[in-house]
Order: C-alpha cells, then structure tokens, then sequence
C-alpha cells in the first residue's frame, strides 16, 4: 500500500524546512530507517531517516522548496495490505494495541483538500479548526465561543449543564448580501489601511484564510516579493527564483523601512584628495601595521565625530511609545555585499574605538561578511549605516535606511574630475555623498549641517582632529 | 584540551584507564576488576544494545515521531560502566540523557520514550527502578541525591545514592550546594560527572580552569578522573566509590571523561561550533570498538557472538519502535489522576468543570 510520509518538526516548535537534497529516487528500495532525505531549518541541516520500508512511490516536493511542517513530502509502497492508516502509519497499530485503554479517535481524511489560491500548492486547510458544539447556532460556531468553563465560574460545582452548553451567541453584523468577511487582525488592517490597500481584494494565506502583513506587503509591493513559486518555469524567457534567505530579509526589511520612515535623500560632491593622501600617510604609521586603512576608514570616522556633534541622527522613532530614543553609542552598520546577498553587520561600539581598533573592527567585518559567517548578533543592534557604493563603480544612489535607523550615509567612487582650486582648474580627487534620513526624526537643517560636516572633514581630515 | 584546563594545576591530570582503546588489558595501582567471561561479554551486549536503542530513538525523532530526543552516542562505557556498579539497592538519580543507566536498573527502553513523545511525563516507577525520573532542569537532581542519601544515613541503611550530572552542570549553583551538604553531612552519595566535553554549544574550558575532578578536594571529599569510553575502568572506579559511601567514608566525585559523539539534542547541530578533528579523534577511541578487541583477541567471544548480538540489537529497535508507536495518546481527562494522592476539593472541582467543558462538543470528549 501506499504511504506517505509528512515532513516533521525536527527541532522543537519549527513550522517549516527545506529539501537540501534527495537521497533517493522514485523506483529505488527503502529500508526503515535508511537516509531519504536532508533537510534544512532554521536549527540545522538534518538528514531523516525512512520510516517506511518498501518501493518509493513519489519524491512529493523538490530540492531547493521550503514546505510547511506537516506537508507530504514522499509516497512509498509498503507490503503491507491496505488499511486505513494516517500518512505516518501509527494508527492500526495504535488503535488495536490500545482500544480498551482511550476511546477510539476518528482520524481525518488523509487527502485533505487544499483550498486552491492563485500560486503555490494552495491554502492546507487548519488543523484547529474549532469542534462544533452541542446546540450551538451555526453563527456562533464561527465566531469565537466564550469559554465555557470561564461561564460556569460563578456557579459552583455541579455546573448545570444547559448553562454551559449554550454559550450566548455572538451577534455577527450583517454585511451586504453575498459580502465575503474579511479575517485580518487589527495591526494588519492597520497596516492595510496605512498602505492604502483594499482588504477585499487580498487573498489571505494565514490561518483559516486569514490576510497576514505578508499578504498585505504582497499587495502594494508585488515586484519586491514576487509570490512563492519555487519550479524553474521556462516561459517566454522568464525565470522564478523561489524568495528565501537573505534575499526575503532584505525584502522585508527594506518595504518596512521605506513604508515607514519618510525618506530624504540630500547629496554632495566633495574633495577628497586630502583625505586619499591622508590615507596614505596612516598607512605607513606603525599602529596601522597590521590592519587595512582605506577611504572608507576615514569616511566612518568623519561619520562618528559628526554623530556625536548631532544626536539626533543617530536614533529611533518608538511608534509603541511615541518617543524618538536618542542613542549615545554607535553601532556602525557597513553594508556588506555577500554571496548570500546584502547584509548590515555593524561594529559594536564603534564611537569608543581608537582609530587604528576601527580599522582593524573594519576589516574583521567585511571579512567575516564575506565569507558567510555573520551571525545574527552581528547584525541586530545597528544605529547608523555607510553603504560603500563606489566600490560598484557609481557615484551616489537614494539609499534606504536600515530599519529603526534614521540615517544612511552611501558613498560613491573616487575619481579624478576637474575641480576648481583658487580660481584653476586642476584634477582633484571627487567623490559624492548621498544621507538619506528619516524626517520624521531629522529635519532637512540638521540632515544638511551633518552632511556638510561630514564633507567638510573628507574635504580638510585636519577638521576630524578639532571636532573629534 | 585538557592541557588549556589544567592551567594553574601542579600536576597533569591522571586518568584511571584499565583497557586501552586498542583492547588491551592493563593494570593500574589502585583500581582492578576481576570479571568472569560471561560478565565480560554481557557489558559487551549491554553497550551494543544501549547505542542501538538510542539510534532508534534518534530515526524515530527524525521521522517526527518523538517531539526531542538527547543522545548518548559516545557515552555508553561510562553509563553501563557505573551502572552495572549499582547493587539493587542503591538509589540513581539521572539526568536526562542516562538511557544506558535505566537500561541497567531494567527499565523497559519504551518507557523512556514516553517523556520525548509527550504521552507521560516519565513513563517508569521509580521506587521499583530504584532509578529517578528523568530530570530536565540541570543539577537540581543532585540535591535530591544527597537528601536521599542522608535519608539512607538516618535509615542506618547499607545502600548509597549516585548522582548523574555533566559537566556544564558543575557551573551550576545547585551542583556547587549539593556538594557542600555531602560534604559536611558525609552523606553516601557518588556524584557521577560525564564529562564529555561539551555544555550544549559551551566547551570544557569555558567551565573550568582545573580538572573537574579536582574541584572534589576543594569541597572536602576525594576525586577521581576515570576513562569515561572505558566500561571496565567506570565500572571498577564506581564499584569503589560506592563501597566507599556504603561504608560510611562519605562522598566522592568522578570524573568520567568521555565525548559527546552527537548532537546535545535532536534540536541542535553541532557542526557549527566544534570542528571535525575533533569527533574524528574521539571515534578512535570508541567505547564499544575497545572491548570487542579485548574479547576477541583474548577469545571471550568470537564472531558468531558479535553477529548474534547484532542481531539481538535490530530486534530489539524493531520491538522499540512499534511499541512506541503504538503507546496510546492519554486521555485528557487523565491529567487530574495524579495531582494529588488524596482526594482534593479543588482538583476535584476542576475535573468536573472541564469534564462539563469537553462534553460540550457535538462529538464528546476526546
């Protein structure tokens, strides 16, 4: 007979696992116990191991998919006769071991229809959906049923049973004739309504067909989360690259980022040929020995003793609260391109370090970020950002503030441009700044005088000396 | 590893060793053991079915069968070693990762799952057992060990306690109290400490500056660091520590120092804190590799015994895993049976209202 075998919670509480890598194919022999599969949640890289023997039947989702806990992911024929079993094959054993010992559970329909949405394999239909209770009127069935025991309360024992068995009906308001209700909780109907977005015409994906944020971001931002279909189709010269990773965080976190904070984006050209040479002259100081000194060194520099001559730049807007939490640390964010995609490490404490210890924290940044290893406290924590985009080659962007962060610098690339000197024309190294800040905190005075300052340190480093 | 611990300590640490993790039988001063082939070549089965119950439980948990599992692959020298040591009278408390420990004190392996697969919450007695439940929080059970033991004192009793930790344990508060309180009330207690090597994703040397084993002398009683992958050594040094604590001459401490070969659960990946080398260097010394040597060159066993306890072994996972998946899911009502052993008016209370409550449903209790 054939029997599947549901994708399990391997680590306590997961909801959720993708298929790294198949270990078998459909037609090969399987021993109970023998590797299948190995997958990977958010804990680890597991392999699982068959508890079926037999022939498999059907590989039930791809390498590279992520699945939800509980999704059949392969089909075996067993020997054994068919019998009416769940996916996971305890229920024969169970019920004929132990039928004098619980009353007999009615297992659900193994095929449960999927309730079909636009992409994907559908909506599973829930797992708690709510029993229907003696007596109750259908309307009531819906809607959440005071708890019958917290009714019973004030009777003391025995509680009467018709008291408990009724609980009052919630009046449901009567919407126009054939209008679907919409299942949305309030921060999401919030967030809809900030977003401007029409909850009718959003198809839910959460529980019990609920509309989520994701469905809501899904709604206004369809280019920035394009919807989960994992299968290479070759269509016209279209690809479908599943959303996942790094590349769905930076999608989250930029659409909340720019939907939140009201962006301004202030640019200016400075000279920086001072600051080139100025690189050069650390590079040859024996503190400087051992780590990298680079632009961007200075450039991190002139954006901490500029921080701390305005505060305000470096804080967070507390909607929850509505206060503005000025920080009087830095934790300096570096925009890192990876191979795993972009991510903002940022160096604790920075505002503390001694120039060389900056570079040196600098460089183990970058260098970690490269190589994958950041880990999530490396990441967590920021107060404000560079975004180093000279290193592509482009001279400023309209940078998007790292979430509860009010300022972005983006530096551009440093190149030779004919610049005026007392009155000549004489090639000077040039480079663009770009602040973008959140308005709601810095207002465009103070988001000029930091860029200014910051420019004007870059220009004369001297000035990093007498401000710092 | 144990050189960057033993910083500060006078001498390298010593390690009671009395078969080499080639097989080969060797003699140490103080320690020896004396056993018959067939004892021999029952705590060769003993590890081999222990290690087999527990990859079972391991597949089962991957296959989502059991919520969390905690392996003791590596372990099983130190655990049938110290508990064979045990006569029946004397009292074990574990922690939760000593499968090899009830497998000595005869609790069925099935009741061990019963925990990890969320039908009961420690599915054995253990007053039959003379083995405590399982205990999660860590440490605390070696306060009840040493309140059994003083118990055992009062008794006038010839029985002793031994108390199962590791060593992240020895950081912890409760552990540092129960050796106070065996110390000064010379209570018969052995604490039991795996150390192997790992505190979750924590290693040894961010626990101790010294040999765990050494931190005994500081509390007042005597300590002994033993090959923790050595079944004949555990066996030999528990023996005497608990003849020891029979006899009235109070607590001790080992240090059974061993390597956790898997993950610290079923939930973890240990990949991503300790480097390969290591578990490659561990593997050498594998418990169960040094005793087959020892009985097949010393000709105790031969291969048909080896295959016959394989065989013994598959059977034994094969029994394990249907009985576990046939264990019934408890009844909702069944978690008022054993607040309390008298009748009680509020419990009594509180299962009507929910009996009421469940009763509720079209479909009636379930």
């Amino acid at each position: 007979m054939r029997r599947e075998f549901k994708l399990p919670d391997v680590g306590e509480g997961l909801t959720e696992a993708e298929i790294v890598r198949w270990h078998v194919k459909a037609g090969d022999a399987v021993k109970i116990n023998q590797t299948i599969v190995e997958i990977e949640t958010a804990k680890a890289v597991v392999e699982l191991p068959s508890p079926f023997e037999g022939v498999v039947a059907e590989l039930m989702a791809e390498e590279g998919r992520t699945l939800d806990v509980g999704v059949p992911i392969i089909a075996v024929d067993t020997d054994e006769p068919d019998e009416a079993v769940t996916s996971n094959g305890t229920a024969t054993a169970r019920e004929a071991l132990a039928d004098d010992m619980v009353p007999t559970i009615p297992e659900p329909p193994a095929k449960a229809e999927r309730t079909p949405v636009l992409v994907g394999y559908g909506v599973m239909p829930s797992s708690s959906k709510r029993r229907p209770r003696k007596g109750a009127p259908a309307a009531a069935q819906a809607a959440p049923a005071a708890p019958a025991v917290q009714a019973a309360r004030p009777a003391p024992a025995p509680v009467p049973a018709p008291a408990v068995r009724a609980p009052a009906p919630r009046t449901v308001e009567a919407g126009p004739v054939g209008a679907v209700t919409v299942l949305a909780k309030p921060p999401v109907r919030k967030l809809a309504k900030d977003l401007g977005v029409d909850l009718a015409t959003v198809v839910g994906t959460g529980p019990h067909g609920s509309i989520t944020r994701d469905d809501v971001h899904a709604a206004v931002a369809p280019a920035a989360a394009p919807a989960f279909a994992p299968q290479a189709v070759v269509s016209g010269g279209e690809e479908r690259i599943p959303v996942k990773g790094v590349r769905k965080a930076t999608a989250q976190a930029m659409v909340a980022s720019a939907f939140t904070a009201p962006h301004v984006t202030e640019f200016l050209q400075v000279d920086v040929t001072e600051t080139m040479e100025a690189v050069k002259r650390l590079r040859t100081l024996p503190d400087f020995a051992e780590v990298k000194v680079s632009p961007l060194l200075l450039v991190a520099k002139a954006l901490l003793v500029a921080a701390r001559r305005y505060p305000m730049v470096n804080s967070t807007w507390d909607e929850q609260s509505q206060e503005i939490v000025v920080k009087h640390y830095v934790n300096l964010g570096i925009a890192a391109a990876t191979p795993r995609g972009l991510i903002v490490p940022n160096v604790k404490n920075a505002h503390a370090l001694s120039l060389p210890d900056l570079a040196a924290a600098l460089g183990a940044l970058v260098e970690t970020a490269r190589s994958g290893r950041t880990q999530p406290a490396e990441m967590s924590g920021g107060t404000i950002t560079i975004t180093n985009v000279g290193v592509f080659g482009v001279d400023a962007g309209t940078p998007i503030l790292n979430p509860g962060e009010s300022a972005i610098l983006a530096f551009g690339q440093i190149r030779d441009l004919p610049w005026v000197v007392d009155g000549q024309i004489v090639p000077r190294k040039v480079c663009t700044l770009a602040l973008s800040f959140d308005h709601r905190i810095v207002d465009g005075e103070l988001g000029s005088l930091l860029l200014r300052d910051v420019g004007a340190m870059l220009e004369d480093p001297l000035r990093m000396l007498a401000w710092g | 590893m144990t050189a960057d611990v033993s910083r500060g300590a006078q001498s390298p640490p010593e390690l009671v060793q009395l078969l080499t993790p080639e097989g080969e039988r060797i003699e140490h001063p103080d320690y020896d053991i004396d056993l018959t082939a067939e004892e021999l070549r029952g705590l060769y089965r003993d590890l081999v079915l222990v290690r087999r119950i527990d990859l079972e439980a391991v597949a089962l948990q991957r296959q989502g069968e059991l919520g969390l599992w905690a392996s003791l692959l590596g372990q099983e020298a130190a655990q049938v070693g110290s508990g064979r040591a045990l006569t029946d009278a004397d009292m074990a408390f574990p922690t939760y990762r000593e499968h090899g420990v009830a497998w000595c004190r005869k609790v069925d392996p099935v009741q061990l799952l019963g925990m990890f697969r969320g039908v009961n919450h420690g599915g054995w007695d253990p007053v039959e057992h003379n083995f405590h439940l399982y205990t999660i929080v860590i440490g605390s059970q070696t306060l009840h060990a040493v309140g059994y033991a003083m118990g055992i004192q009062r008794d006038g009793a010839e029985s002793a306690a031994i108390a199962y930790f590791g060593d992240g344990a020895t950081s912890q508060g409760d552990v540092n109290e129960a050796f106070i309180w065996a110390s000064v009330f010379n209570a018969p207690v052995v604490f039991f400490c795996q150390n192997n090597q790992w505190a979750i994703s924590e290693p040894l040397e961010k626990q101790t500056r010294i040999p765990l084993y050494r931190r005994a002398a500081g509390f007042g009683f005597p300590g002994v660091r033993v090959d923790g992958n050595d079944v004949l050594a555990c066996l030999a040094v528990t023996r005497k520590a608990l003849a020891d604590a029979r006899s009235g001459q109070g607590p001790s401490m080992i240090e059974a120092f061993t390597y956790r070969m898997g993950a610290h659960t079923t939930s973890d990946d240990p990949t991503r804190y300790r480097v390969a080398d290591e578990l490659e260097s561990w593997k050498l010394k594998d418990p169960i590799e040094r005793v087959k040597a020892y009985l097949a060159k010393s000709g105790i066993a031969d291969q048909s015994y080896f295959d016959a306890i394989d065989a013994e072994a598959d059977e034994l996972g094969r029994d394990l895993r249907r009985r576990c998946l046939a264990m019934p899911d408890p009844q909702p009502m069944a978690m008022f049976d054993h607040v309390y052993a008298e009748p009680h008016a509020l419990v009594a209370e509180e299962r009507e209202q929910y009996a009421a409550y469940l009763n509720s449903f079209e479909e009636g209790a379930r």
